[in-house]
Protein backbone atom coordinates (compact mmCIF):
# COMPACT_ATOMS: atom_id res chain seq x y z
CA UNK A 1 0.00 0.00 0.00
CA UNK A 2 2.71 2.52 1.00
CA UNK A 3 4.66 1.70 -2.13
CA UNK A 4 1.54 2.09 -4.27
CA UNK A 5 0.66 5.35 -2.59
CA UNK A 6 4.13 6.76 -3.22
CA UNK A 7 3.98 5.79 -6.89
CA UNK A 8 0.46 7.19 -7.38
CA UNK A 9 1.25 10.38 -5.50
CA UNK A 10 4.37 10.90 -7.60
CA UNK A 11 2.29 10.44 -10.75
CA UNK A 12 -0.41 12.88 -9.64
CA UNK A 13 2.13 15.48 -8.50
CA UNK A 14 3.94 15.24 -11.82
CA UNK A 15 0.94 15.10 -14.14
CA UNK A 16 -1.24 17.64 -12.34
CA UNK A 17 1.53 19.95 -11.15
CA UNK A 18 0.45 19.58 -7.53
CA UNK A 19 2.90 19.94 -4.66
CA UNK A 20 3.73 16.40 -3.55
CA UNK A 21 3.32 17.39 0.12
CA UNK A 22 -0.36 18.15 -0.50
CA UNK A 23 -1.07 14.55 -1.39
CA UNK A 24 -2.27 12.59 1.60
CA UNK A 25 -3.92 9.16 1.79
CA UNK A 26 -7.19 10.87 2.73
CA UNK A 27 -7.08 13.30 -0.20
CA UNK A 28 -10.02 13.14 -2.58
CA UNK A 29 -8.74 13.36 -6.14
CA UNK A 30 -11.61 15.60 -7.27
CA UNK A 31 -12.94 17.41 -4.21
CA UNK A 32 -9.60 18.10 -2.51
CA UNK A 33 -7.09 18.07 -5.34
CA UNK A 34 -9.34 19.47 -8.07
CA UNK A 35 -8.07 17.08 -10.72
CA UNK A 36 -10.18 17.63 -13.83
CA UNK A 37 -11.22 14.93 -16.26
CA UNK A 38 -8.44 15.57 -18.76
CA UNK A 39 -5.72 15.47 -16.12
CA UNK A 40 -7.38 12.38 -14.71
CA UNK A 41 -7.08 10.77 -18.14
CA UNK A 42 -3.34 11.42 -18.01
CA UNK A 43 -3.12 10.11 -14.44
CA UNK A 44 -5.02 6.98 -15.47
CA UNK A 45 -2.70 6.40 -18.42
CA UNK A 46 0.36 6.80 -16.20
CA UNK A 47 -1.09 4.39 -13.60
CA UNK A 48 -2.06 1.86 -16.29
CA UNK A 49 1.49 1.95 -17.64
CA UNK A 50 3.23 1.98 -14.25
CA UNK A 51 1.30 -1.02 -12.87
CA UNK A 52 0.53 -2.87 -16.11
CA UNK A 53 -3.21 -2.75 -15.46
CA UNK A 54 -6.30 -1.12 -16.92
CA UNK A 55 -8.15 0.98 -14.39
CA UNK A 56 -11.85 0.34 -15.11
CA UNK A 57 -12.76 4.00 -14.75
CA UNK A 58 -15.92 3.76 -16.84
CA UNK A 59 -17.30 0.91 -14.74
CA UNK A 60 -16.39 2.76 -11.56
CA UNK A 61 -18.17 5.88 -12.77
CA UNK A 62 -21.20 3.81 -13.68
CA UNK A 63 -21.20 2.25 -10.21
CA UNK A 64 -21.06 5.70 -8.64
CA UNK A 65 -23.71 7.19 -10.92
CA UNK A 66 -26.06 4.27 -10.23
CA UNK A 67 -25.55 4.72 -6.50
CA UNK A 68 -24.02 1.29 -6.03
CA UNK A 69 -20.83 2.64 -4.53
CA UNK A 70 -19.79 5.95 -3.01
CA UNK A 71 -17.32 7.94 -5.08
CA UNK A 72 -14.93 7.87 -2.13
CA UNK A 73 -14.54 4.11 -2.62
CA UNK A 74 -12.56 4.84 -5.77
CA UNK A 75 -11.41 8.41 -5.64
CA UNK A 76 -9.89 8.89 -2.19
CA UNK A 77 -6.21 8.22 -2.69
CA UNK A 78 -5.81 5.44 -0.14
CA UNK A 79 -8.88 3.68 -1.59
CA UNK A 80 -7.67 4.22 -5.14
CA UNK A 81 -4.40 2.57 -4.10
CA UNK A 82 -6.32 -0.35 -2.62
CA UNK A 83 -8.20 -0.76 -5.92
CA UNK A 84 -4.89 -0.66 -7.79
CA UNK A 85 -3.41 -3.30 -5.49
CA UNK A 86 -6.48 -5.48 -6.09
CA UNK A 87 -6.10 -5.15 -9.86
CA UNK A 88 -2.39 -5.93 -9.69
CA UNK A 89 -3.10 -8.99 -7.51
CA UNK A 90 -5.85 -10.15 -9.89
CA UNK A 91 -3.46 -9.80 -12.81
CA UNK A 92 -0.90 -12.03 -11.13
CA UNK A 93 -3.46 -14.64 -10.01
CA UNK B 1 -7.84 15.07 -49.08
CA UNK B 2 -11.14 16.98 -48.90
CA UNK B 3 -9.54 19.69 -46.91
CA UNK B 4 -12.53 22.03 -46.94
CA UNK B 5 -14.68 19.27 -45.41
CA UNK B 6 -12.00 18.46 -42.87
CA UNK B 7 -11.70 14.95 -44.31
CA UNK B 8 -7.95 14.64 -44.57
CA UNK B 9 -7.51 10.94 -45.32
CA UNK B 10 -7.87 9.63 -48.88
CA UNK B 11 -7.50 5.90 -48.36
CA UNK B 12 -6.47 3.25 -45.89
CA UNK B 13 -3.54 1.41 -47.43
CA UNK B 14 -2.71 -1.00 -44.62
CA UNK B 15 -4.56 -2.06 -41.49
CA UNK B 16 -2.96 -4.51 -39.08
CA UNK B 17 -5.41 -4.83 -36.16
CA UNK B 18 -3.36 -7.38 -34.24
CA UNK B 19 -0.38 -5.05 -34.33
CA UNK B 20 -2.54 -2.00 -33.62
CA UNK B 21 -1.30 -0.19 -36.70
CA UNK B 22 -2.79 1.57 -39.71
CA UNK B 23 -1.28 3.40 -42.68
CA UNK B 24 -3.22 5.85 -44.77
CA UNK B 25 -2.66 7.97 -47.87
CA UNK B 26 -3.37 11.69 -47.71
CA UNK B 27 -2.66 13.92 -50.68
CA UNK B 28 -2.69 17.63 -50.06
CA UNK B 29 -4.81 19.38 -52.73
CA UNK B 30 -3.15 21.63 -55.27
CA UNK B 31 -5.55 24.44 -54.51
CA UNK B 32 -7.58 25.49 -51.49
CA UNK B 33 -8.73 28.77 -50.01
CA UNK B 34 -6.61 27.79 -47.01
CA UNK B 35 -3.48 28.34 -49.09
CA UNK B 36 -4.64 31.81 -50.05
CA UNK B 37 -4.15 32.81 -46.45
CA UNK B 38 -1.50 30.33 -45.34
CA UNK B 39 0.47 32.00 -46.81
CA UNK B 40 -0.11 34.48 -49.65
CA UNK B 41 2.46 33.62 -52.31
CA UNK B 42 3.97 30.88 -50.17
CA UNK B 43 1.39 28.12 -49.68
CA UNK B 44 2.16 25.48 -47.07
CA UNK B 45 -0.05 23.01 -45.26
CA UNK B 46 -0.93 24.34 -41.78
CA UNK B 47 0.78 22.35 -39.06
CA UNK B 48 -2.46 21.90 -37.14
CA UNK B 49 -3.89 20.12 -40.18
CA UNK B 50 -0.90 17.79 -40.24
CA UNK B 51 -1.67 16.98 -36.60
CA UNK B 52 -5.34 16.56 -37.51
CA UNK B 53 -4.43 14.12 -40.27
CA UNK B 54 -2.59 12.00 -37.68
CA UNK B 55 -5.62 12.30 -35.39
CA UNK B 56 -7.99 11.17 -38.15
CA UNK B 57 -5.70 8.28 -39.03
CA UNK B 58 -5.66 7.31 -35.35
CA UNK B 59 -9.43 7.62 -35.27
CA UNK B 60 -9.81 5.18 -38.14
CA UNK B 61 -7.46 2.79 -36.35
CA UNK B 62 -9.48 2.97 -33.13
CA UNK B 63 -12.84 2.66 -34.89
CA UNK B 64 -11.73 -0.33 -36.94
CA UNK B 65 -10.17 -1.93 -33.87
CA UNK B 66 -13.26 -1.57 -31.70
CA UNK B 67 -15.70 -2.59 -34.43
CA UNK B 68 -17.33 0.85 -34.47
CA UNK B 69 -18.63 0.34 -30.95
CA UNK B 70 -17.17 3.59 -29.63
CA UNK B 71 -16.32 6.94 -31.17
CA UNK B 72 -12.89 8.43 -30.48
CA UNK B 73 -12.71 12.18 -29.89
CA UNK B 74 -9.37 13.95 -29.82
CA UNK B 75 -8.72 15.07 -26.26
CA UNK B 76 -5.06 15.90 -26.04
CA UNK B 77 -2.05 16.55 -28.25
CA UNK B 78 0.65 15.45 -25.88
CA UNK B 79 3.60 16.10 -28.15
CA UNK B 80 3.89 17.12 -31.76
CA UNK B 81 6.87 17.73 -34.00
CA UNK B 82 6.48 19.37 -37.38
CA UNK B 83 9.75 18.71 -39.13
CA UNK B 84 9.25 19.94 -42.69
CA UNK B 85 7.02 22.24 -44.70
CA UNK B 86 4.43 20.48 -46.83
CA UNK B 87 3.49 22.06 -50.16
CA UNK B 88 0.19 21.69 -52.05
CA UNK B 89 0.02 18.52 -54.10
CA UNK B 90 2.21 16.48 -51.76
CA UNK B 91 1.23 12.81 -51.28
CA UNK B 92 1.73 11.90 -47.63
CA UNK B 93 1.86 8.56 -45.87
CA UNK B 94 0.22 8.79 -42.45
CA UNK B 95 0.68 6.03 -39.89
CA UNK B 96 -0.92 5.55 -36.48
CA UNK B 97 0.05 3.03 -33.84
CA UNK B 98 -2.05 2.15 -30.81
CA UNK B 99 0.07 2.81 -27.76
CA UNK B 100 -2.54 1.97 -25.12
CA UNK B 101 -6.26 1.37 -24.92
CA UNK B 102 -7.65 2.22 -21.52
CA UNK B 103 -11.10 2.48 -20.02
CA UNK B 104 -12.77 5.29 -21.94
CA UNK B 105 -9.59 6.55 -23.53
CA UNK B 106 -6.85 5.58 -25.95
CA UNK B 107 -3.33 6.75 -26.71
CA UNK B 108 -1.80 6.66 -30.18
CA UNK B 109 1.37 7.70 -31.93
CA UNK B 110 1.05 9.28 -35.34
CA UNK B 111 3.70 9.78 -37.96
CA UNK B 112 3.69 11.41 -41.38
CA UNK B 113 6.25 10.45 -43.98
CA UNK B 114 7.14 11.64 -47.43
CA UNK B 115 9.28 9.23 -49.44
CA UNK B 116 10.35 7.52 -46.22
CA UNK B 117 11.37 10.75 -44.53
CA UNK B 118 9.63 11.84 -41.33
CA UNK B 119 7.59 14.99 -41.82
CA UNK B 120 5.71 15.07 -38.52
CA UNK B 121 5.07 13.01 -35.39
CA UNK B 122 2.63 13.28 -32.52
CA UNK B 123 1.44 11.51 -29.41
CA UNK B 124 -2.33 11.84 -29.23
CA UNK B 125 -4.90 10.99 -26.61
CA UNK B 126 -8.56 10.33 -27.26
CA UNK B 127 -11.68 9.92 -25.23
CA UNK B 128 -13.63 6.95 -26.53
CA UNK B 129 -17.36 7.20 -25.99
CA UNK B 130 -20.52 5.43 -27.07
CA UNK B 131 -21.83 6.85 -30.34
CA UNK B 132 -24.42 9.57 -29.70
CA UNK B 133 -26.68 7.92 -32.28
CA UNK B 134 -26.87 4.92 -34.58
CA UNK B 135 -27.07 7.27 -37.56
CA UNK B 136 -23.73 8.84 -36.62
CA UNK B 137 -22.15 5.39 -36.28
CA UNK B 138 -23.50 4.36 -39.68
CA UNK B 139 -22.07 7.51 -41.27
CA UNK B 140 -18.66 6.82 -39.76
CA UNK B 141 -18.80 3.20 -40.88
CA UNK B 142 -19.75 4.20 -44.43
CA UNK B 143 -16.98 6.77 -44.53
CA UNK B 144 -14.43 4.23 -43.31
CA UNK B 145 -15.66 1.71 -45.88
CA UNK B 146 -15.13 4.25 -48.66
CA UNK B 147 -11.57 4.71 -47.41
CA UNK B 148 -10.95 0.99 -47.58
CA UNK B 149 -11.51 -0.20 -44.01
CA UNK B 150 -13.30 -3.53 -44.16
Amino acid sequence: MAETFDAVADIIADVCNIDRSELQPESHTINDLGIDSLDFLDVTFAIDKRFGIKLPIERWMQDVNEGKVAAEHYFILKNLCDRIDELVAAKGA
Amino acid sequence: MRIDYFQLIDAVEEFAPTEGRIRCRATVPETSTIFEGHFPGYPIMPGVLLVESMAQTSGHLLLASNGFSRMPFLAEIKTAKLRSFVQPGTALSVTAILEHEGSGYAVTRGRIELAGKAIAEAELRFRTMPFPSDAFRDLMRDHARRLGVQ
